[in-house]
């Protein structure tokens, strides 16, 4: 609830101090202050129960500390996104004249967030969605003159509308199906009996709609393009929080209103994940572009991601927080990396550990999380996922599956190490000027220093010491 | 009337508003077709609220609040009039660039 407010409140003052604030480099003080002050209001709230406000919700968001996590998950996508600003902040800067603006969009992207980390209601996952999406549009074709980003803006618009339409129907239908005539995930109980005509279509609808939002196969032809196309530092934004962020949405929703009929509709749920997983995994090992092989990991990240609403136990819940939070760092760190290079290709990361030591070590030990190797919070995350799957005990085969899977994307990941490491530098990252201060170097081996122990103690750093 | 005549032509809506982004080149036509989607969603939000009440006036279904469907037909309309204003924006920074509306124009990013 904390958060929701002070985002909100905070993305109007970054708007003011567009109109007030002439000097281009001052925005981004406001925003990582703004910041600050909500991570520090959620922590209060979640260790203490502490409002800013007491506002009587009726019910419709979540403001208990309970199992479902989403004061933890809420923390962790907030210092990913302190990180993002402290990493990105000055490539925010290089993208237009309205510096101020991105930030204030930004943070009414975080109060979307909060929204759909604790909504209780049909019509709250609605209006959080939509706060997310539509800033994201802007984002995404803030780059004015830049015709890709102007093309990735509207194909994500144009997308994200659609989307949007057949969720509402989903809503409509669900909502005509169910006896009690409300909105409230725990009124829609569906029972464990057969489910009404009605509510079949509601549920596909809104599980079509959900999966677009997340960029599960096959509804996932928009995400290359788009993620390609927009400007790196918002590219890495949606990447992470954005994504994390929707699939907390969409396993909340399948698991508080249709938990109880989960047998009927695991069975999509795996095709889904099945697909995911090998169109992202396979197509992510022809691309020459690291920014478009990112995009195509990111489908292939959504597919271990999707686990959580296959097994849908507690495991599953805790480890969809660990793993929002593994990607989410490992991917800020990497498009951090790749913000600096000149040339996007997989040539241009040749001879990167000779020109900048720490930047190819760096963005080394994210991908190395990004693959899965142990000692790296990504390794737990997966592990955490199929530890969930198979004590959910049918289908295994999907975790086999999973596990090849991350044994393919090892290859895509590694031929950027290999180029960082193994060959000579080309003529264009020979002449290439880095504009890398030390501050961001030691930002870089901070992020490696929390994947790296998030790997080694996941539970203490995320579950235990935010809960207790 | 019965419901089902509703459903039907929300789902006839809903449908046309589907072919027509799937088959529609022009950015325009095509957020007009997803305009179509959101109000055949309005209207059978708005027929369901109808149904539950009758089935409550009736005494078939236990009384609740029947005006939340209502209620969240309002919040569409202004959701959809804030995503007019930004996906009208993108169309037209997009027409200044390439001085067509034309969605085949978008593929440049395939290679």
């Amino acid at each position: 609830m904390n958060e929701i407010l002070l985002t909100a409140v905070w993305g109007i003052v970054m708007m003011l101090a567009g109109a007030f604030v002439k000097n281009k480099s001052i925005p981004k003080y406001i925003a990582i202050g703004g910041l600050l002050i909500t991570i520090f209001a959620t922590c209060r709230e979640l260790y203490y129960q502490q409002l800013i406000f007491d506002i009587d919700v009726k019910g419709m968001l979540n403001v208990e500390r309970d199992v479902s996590f989403h004061l933890t998950f809420l923390v962790a996508m907030l210092v990913c996104t302190l990180f993002y600003f402290l990493l990105n902040g000055r490539d925010i800067e290089k993208v237009g004249n309205n510096v101020s603006e991105y930030f204030a969009l930004i943070f009414f992207i975080l109060c979307g967030v909060g929204i759909v980390a604790s909504f209780n209601t049909l019509l709250m996952l609605f209006i959080g969605i939509e706060i997310i999406s539509i800033p994201l549009y802007i984002l995404t074709g803030a780059d004015k003159r830049n015709l890709k980003s102007n093309e990735a803006g509207l194909k994500y618009f144009l997308m994200g509308a659609f989307s949007t339409g057949i969720m509402l129907m989903g809503i409509a239908f669900i909502y005509g199906g169910n006896e009690s005539g409300s909105f409230f995930l725990d009124k829609i109980n569906l029972g464990t009996g057969n489910m009404s005509v009605l509510t079949t279509i509601g549920l596909v609808l809104l599980m079509i709609s959900l999966s677009f939002k997340v960029s599960a196969a096959p509804f996932h032809f928009w995400t290359p393009d788009v993620y390609d196309g927009a400007p790196t530092v918002f590219t890495s934004f949606m990447s992470t929080i954005v994504k994390a962020a929707s699939f907390f949405a969409f396993a909340r929703l399948f698991d508080n209103a249709f938990g109880t009929m989960q047998v009927q509709w695991q069975k999509l749920i795996v095709l889904i994940t099945a697909a995911t997983l090998l169109i992202g995994n396979l197509t992510a090992v022809f691309q020459q572009s690291v920014k478009r092989m990112l995009a195509y990991s990111s489908i292939a990240q959504a597919g271990f991601m999707l686990f959580a609403l296959f097994a849908m136990n507690g495991k599953a819940k805790e480890g969809l927080v660990l793993y929002g939070t593994a990607y989410s760092l490992a991917t800020i760190g990497i498009f951090a990396v790749l913000i600096k290079m000149n040339d996007y290709t997989i040539d241009g990361f040749n001879g990167l550990a000779k020109k900048q030591p720490v930047l190819a070590f760096a963005a080394t030990i994210f991908l190395l999380s990004l693959t899965g190797i142990p000692l790296t919070a990504g390794f737990m995350a997966k592990f955490y996922m199929l530890m969930a799957a198979v004590d959910r005990g049918n289908n295994i085969w999907l975790v086999v599956l999973a596990v090849l899977c991350a044994a393919i994307s090892a290859y895509y990941y590694f031929r950027v190490i290999q180029a960082m490491y193994f060959k000579e530098n080309n003529e264009v990252t020979a002449q290439q000027e880095w504009d890398v201060t030390p501050s961001f170097k030691i930002l870089l081996l901070v992020l490696v220093g929390i994947i790296i122990l998030l790997g080694i103690f996941p539970n203490q750093l995320l579950i235990d010491w935010l809960w207790y | 009337m019965d419901i089902k005549w509703y459903i039907e032509l929300a789902v006839a809506l809903f449908s046309i508003g589907v072919i027509g982004v799937l088959i529609r080149r022009n950015a325009i036509i095509i957020f007009i077709c997803v305009e179509l989607m959101l109000n055949a969603a309005n209207l059978l939000l708005v027929a369901f609220s109808k149904m539950h009440a009758t089935a409550i006036a009736a005494g078939k279904a236990a009384p609740t609040v029947v005006a939340d469907a209502q209620i969240f037909v309002f919040f569409i309309m202004v959701v959809a009039a804030a995503e007019v204003a930004v996906g009208l924006a993108i169309i037209v920074m997009m027409y200044r660039n390439v001085h067509s509306v034309d969605v085949n124009f978008l593929n440049r990013l395939k290679n």
